[in-house]
């Protein structure tokens, strides 16, 4: 049996994550298929016939697609989930909005944002914000199985030449509507592939003080993060939230700037492979997992900082 | 306009929770319990919906062990016109409990079902979506706004790339994020109103519904520790550390 990827994209690329599921759905079995749904989509459909872990691609192209609604969704996906013994996608807003809606429909209990691939049936998987890990296994038939894309490395793109079939449409089904999306377009590097984060807290204490942090981001080519605290209070949007119910984010270095370390913020970003804390509370949570504890006043230590990097010769991007 | 609030027991989010040594689960006994933070969420905007005079009636119901009953009292505390309890021991999977949760809605017949996105103990994000498939109602998921129209919510979605706005048809399902809104605290004279509302107790064995776990969990482990990290003394140390020691800059 061979496992089905659903892929995200939007129309004409393919997003990121979905290299990083497609290895962990490799690790799963060699046998990953791929479900493009979308509208006018083919060139997302080409890609991923190109990426070399990939055996065959469904492209399903109808206007039903276009964007992503569950419902509309979820019943195209269950028309090829029979021939499938694992059902898989990225456990990011996507995937966790979509999988069990579907996974309820095959009547399966879902096996949620893993981390590592033990067995075909059996993953690792983090509860209470990671503050433990569980390793389970699935007694369905099917198993419904959504990953977190930076526990896995990206599938490399090119290479591959996997035929591309034609699929029918599910169901249409009238009960939701798309209206818009507010897209915060970026130069940066996005947040959850960044190699280098860095985040500001309530300790910023408005949104003007951000450009503090992103004169530091422009500096180390970053993305800029961000903790709850600092999006409830309206400093900077929310798709830079970093945390339990925000984004995870596994970079090479990770700078959290006036953030206290509140275990949901942790949960976002502990397993970052160099963590700074510049703070002004020596106290503070967020120290006992950094690298390097910087005990200081951020308006004092930031500008600093920038004035630092600008003495190197070379900065790596 | 009724509408249903789903509400979890949990271990509360201040608490740094402990592995059991047996690998059996973590620690829950003389550990503080609270409701699931979204689900506070959930149960204010039941409330302020109800406040704005769109919704008649603000039903909240958990499925857990008796104890539960206090997290259901609580969300009565703030606004809820009664409660329901589903008792049912042990781990209950998501599935199991949207299943919990369709036999009550089959019963109480509600326009809207409120819950929060996640719950913060197995952090699934599962149950709102999945309730939703089984009653083949609409979904809008990690909701940070909703407006109410004739027939119909207007919810804006919190996701990765920013926001999203879409219409669903009532009945709905409603999953809460945190930014919905401000949960108030409920005060001395409504937590004893509270104490006169009506809870209904309800076996899970008697609505028929198989719980039975289809995820076997084979052991519960401490994350890896980080090592200990260091105090720099200044900027300019910092900044030496990462170009040589830590090599990331």
């Amino acid at each position: 049996m061979s496992v089905l990827l659903i892929a995200e994209h939007n129309n004409k690329e393919l997003k990121p994550f979905t290299l990083n599921a497609i290895s962990a759905a490799s690790q799963i079995n060699e046998a990953v298929h791929v479900l493009v749904l979308g509208s006018n989509s083919d060139s997302v459909a080409k890609s991923i016939s190109e990426v070399p872990n990939v055996k065959k691609v469904i492209h399903v192209n109808n206007k039903l697609y276009e964007n992503y609604l569950a419902e509309n969704y979820s019943s195209a996906v269950i028309k090829f989930a029979e021939s499938y013994s694992h059902i898989v996608c990225s456990a990011n807003t996507f995937g966790k909005n979509l999988m069990p809606r579907i996974a309820a429909l095959l009547d399966v209990s879902q096996v949620s944002d893993i981390t590592k691939v033990i067995s075909e049936d059996t993953f690792l998987r983090p509860i209470y914000a990671g503050n433990a890990f569980a390793t389970v296994k699935s007694t369905d038939k099917i198993k419904c199985v959504t990953i977190r894309p930076t526990s896995f490395d990206p599938a490399p793109t090119s290479g591959g030449s996997a035929e591309i079939i034609n699929g029918d449409p599910g169901d249409q089904i009238e009960l939701s509507r798309f209206i818009k999306k507010e897209e915060i377009k970026s130069d940066r590097p996005e947040l959850g592939t960044a190699r280098v984060v860095v985040s500001g807290g309530r300790g910023m204490q408005s949104g003007e003080n951000f450009k503090l942090i992103t004169a530091v981001a422009d500096k180390l080519n970053a993305a800029i993060g961000a903790s709850r605290a600092a999006v409830d209070a309206g400093y900077i949007t929310n798709d830079h939230q970093v945390g339990q119910t925000g984004k995870v984010v596994v970079p090479d270095l990770y700078i959290a700037v006036g953030i206290s370390g509140a275990i949901q913020h942790l949960a976002g970003m502990k397993e970052s492979k160099v963590i700074v804390a510049i703070n002004k509370d020596g106290e503070a949570p967020i120290f006992s997992v950094a690298d390097y504890g910087l005990e200081a006043d951020l308006f004092e230590a930031l500008p600093k900082f920038l004035e630092e990097l600008n003495k190197l010769n070379t900065i790596q991007k | 306009m009724k509408i249903l609030v789903a509400v979890k027991r949990v271990i509360d989010y201040n608490v740094q929770i402990r592995v059991k040594e047996d690998g059996s689960g973590v620690v829950t006994d003389n550990v503080k319990m609270s409701t699931n933070p979204p689900d506070d969420n959930a149960i204010e905007e039941a409330v302020k919906i109800k406040e704005a005079g769109k919704a008649s009636e603000v039903v909240a119901v958990s499925v857990g062990e008796e104890k539960a009953q206090e997290t259901v009292r609580k969300a009565l505390a703030v606004g809820a016109d009664r409660g329901i309890l589903v008792k049912a021991d042990g781990s209950i999977e998501p599935l199991a409990v949207s299943k919990i949760l369709q036999k009550i809605v089959e019963k109480e017949k509600p326009d809207l079902v409120f819950m929060g996105k996640q719950a913060i103990d197995d952090d699934c994000n599962q149950t709102g979506q999945m309730l939703a498939a089984l009653l083949n109602w609409p979904q809008a998921t990690f909701a940070s706004k909703i407006e109410v129209k004739d027939k119909s919510l207007e919810v804006t979605r919190e996701i990765d790339e920013g926001l999203e706005t879409i219409e669903v048809n009532v009945p709905a399902i409603v999953t809460c994020d945190l930014r919905l809104n401000e949960p108030r605290y409920a005060s001395l004279p409504n937590i004893m109103k509270a104490k006169k509302k009506p809870i209904e107790q309800i076996m899970a064995s008697d609505l028929g519904v198989d719980t039975k776990p289809r995820i076997e969990q084979i052991k519960v482990e401490e994350p890896p520790k980080r090592k200990a990290g260091i105090k720099v003394a200044s900027v300019e140390e910092l900044v030496q550390k990462l170009k040589n020691e830590a090599k990331v800059i």
